[in-house]
């Protein structure tokens, strides 16, 4: 699953980032039609989770509100070097990752 | 006849009255049995959660919504979650963020969609337990033109 | 015999056509972007935040991946897009020498991957070719737009600005009536564009998707009730000539996004 995420690439230790995620998924409700008029069925990213050095600081569960093509933003606070990890499941069982790396100072 | 239609205005009042008020507690039903869905049934105060996002949408396709809780955010004194509710849309339950302390700033933001005109509530769960709530009213219009393409 | 003759003359004037004959550009030329909320405008000039830049990446993908018979990819002969494809959407649509008629960014696209690739050509709102297209529009970005009208493509470009002018649907509404004479004033909720393709293709919310100006033709054609071509018939390739000229000096503002 493509997908973009942006984290500062240094930071000092303690300070507060934003790190920022963005998911190509249509998010699809359920209640659309095709041009058959066939159900599309539902299939939505359903929950994501974001680990920094293993451990998890952000968890979000996400059903059809959430608009296509899911952008989220949150924040944490830099403790050590390392390395962010996003992972993600829909409903139709297909995971998405992605990683970045982070060098805290100080 | 004056007594006659006396007599049945004041019937359908007493027989309307009802009627009226179970709609308005329908109303307020349907958010209070929303919440305790979230809630379990636990108090809920109004206050601490600010709701960013726009008074008439462009589109209820994807309507951008942060979401501000004020809090230290120590080891101590933090945002447990945040669960989004849109209660005129099918699903009204849109998303619930877990926080915590290592989070530094109790803020989200992402779009979500809206199915009508409606009011977008936001509960806090802070770590003592305690909720919170804030609102924002957001207006949802259709396109000028169709769009069937 | 000479007020006969002034009849027939003030007659044929009261029945010819809304003068295609002296197409107006706008004044002030103004992007589609300026019509839009803020909201929209901060979505599309913050690159993260903007959905069409995940079309862009994908793009950049497909842009070094082997296509075809040939095993050859984009970058096989075009090297690195920043500098090959500079410039390039900001003179399309063009003539293709080769085949001798008009196309698109699209159809130059897909003519590469038939000739150069020995590959498939790309649909119309696939993945792919609006991935491409975006990726390499993106390329000229904030350059103005610049399509030269010559002996060439002169008939593609009245062909273009007939079609601009031509009531069609229900409603018998012709592309100027909006955008035209009634750009910057409100429709319902929405304030009339002056309708130009700088940006394209775009994010639109409405279809929570990413769409190309055909898309948007057809979008139009159903808002006043016509019968919609498809997207990629030769009638939308000389009106985005039109267009491109009527907006030239315009930036192209790819990917660009829209309600």
């Amino acid at each position: 699953m493509l997908a973009r995420v942006l984290v500062p690439r240094e930071a000092r230790r303690g300070e507060v980032i934003q790190i920022r995620i963005s998911i190509r998924h249509p998010m699809e409700t359920g209640f659309r039609y095709d041009n058959s008029g066939r159900v599309i069925p539902k299939n939505v990213i359903n929950s994501l989770v974001c680990r920094y050095n293993g451990v998890a600081i952000f968890r979000a569960e996400m059903g059809s509100g959430i608009a296509a093509n899911p952008q989220l933003q949150f924040y944490t606070v830099a403790q050590a070097s390392g390395e962010f990890v996003f992972e993600w499941v829909d409903d139709a069982g297909q995971r998405g990752a992605e990683r970045a790396v982070i060098t805290v100072t100080g | 006849m004056p007594t006659r239609r006396r007599f049945l205005a004041t019937l359908t009042a007493i027989a309307g009255a009802p009627l009226v008020a179970r709609a308005a507690l329908a109303q307020t039903d349907g958010r209070e049995s929303l919440i305790r869905q979230v809630t379990g049934g636990a108090p809920v105060t109004a206050g601490r959660v600010k709701l960013d996002t726009p008074t008439l949408a462009d589109n209820g396709h994807s309507v951008p919504l942060r979401v501000i809780v004020e809090s230290p955010m120590t080891a101590t004194d933090y945002v447990r979650s945040v669960t989004l509710l849109a209660e005129r849309n099918p699903r009204p339950i849109v998303a619930t963020f877990s926080l915590g302390p290592r989070a530094g700033r109790a803020e989200v933001f992402t779009r979500i969609r809206l199915a009508d005109t409606q009011e977008v509530l936001a509960l806090a769960q802070l770590s003592d337990g305690s909720y919170w709530s804030g609102t924002a009213k957001v207006i949802v219009t259709e396109l000028a033109c169709l769009d069937g393409s | 015999m000479h007020l006969r003759l002034s009849a027939v003359l003030f007659f044929f004037f009261l029945v010819s056509p809304v003068s295609a004959a002296e197409p107006k550009r706008p004044s002030p030329l103004k992007s589609g972007a300026e019509f839009a909320s803020a909201d929209i405008r901060a979505m599309q000039t913050d690159d993260f935040a903007n959905p069409g830049m995940l079309w862009v990446a994908r793009g950049e993908t497909l842009w070094r991946e082997p296509a075809g018979n040939s095993g050859k990819s984009c970058a096989s002969c075009h090297r690195d897009a920043r500098d090959s494809m500079k410039g390039v959407a900001a003179r399309y649509p063009a003539i293709d020498p080769g085949a001798a008629r008009l196309v698109n960014l699209e159809g130059r696209i897909n003519t590469c991957r038939s000739r150069q690739q020995q590959a498939e050509p790309l649909q119309y709102e696939s993945e792919e070719l609006l991935a491409l297209s975006a990726y390499v529009a993106h390329q000229s970005r904030s350059m103005p737009l610049k399509v030269v009208i010559d002996m060439q493509n002169r008939r593609n470009f009245e062909r273009g600005r007939d079609f601009y002018y031509r009531r069609l649907g229900q409603m018998n509404l012709s592309c100027a009536q909006c955008h035209e004479r009634n750009w910057g004033r409100r429709l319902l909720n929405e304030t009339i564009s002056q309708g130009h393709g700088n940006a394209y293709p775009i994010y639109r919310l409405e279809w929570q998707n990413m769409g190309s100006l055909h898309r948007r033709f057809r979008s139009c054609l159903h808002g006043v009730r016509a019968e919609m071509l498809p997207a990629g018939h030769p009638d939308y390739i000389d009106l985005e000539l039109f267009l491109a000229w009527r907006a030239q000096g315009l930036p192209i503002e790819t990917p660009g996004v829209r309600r």
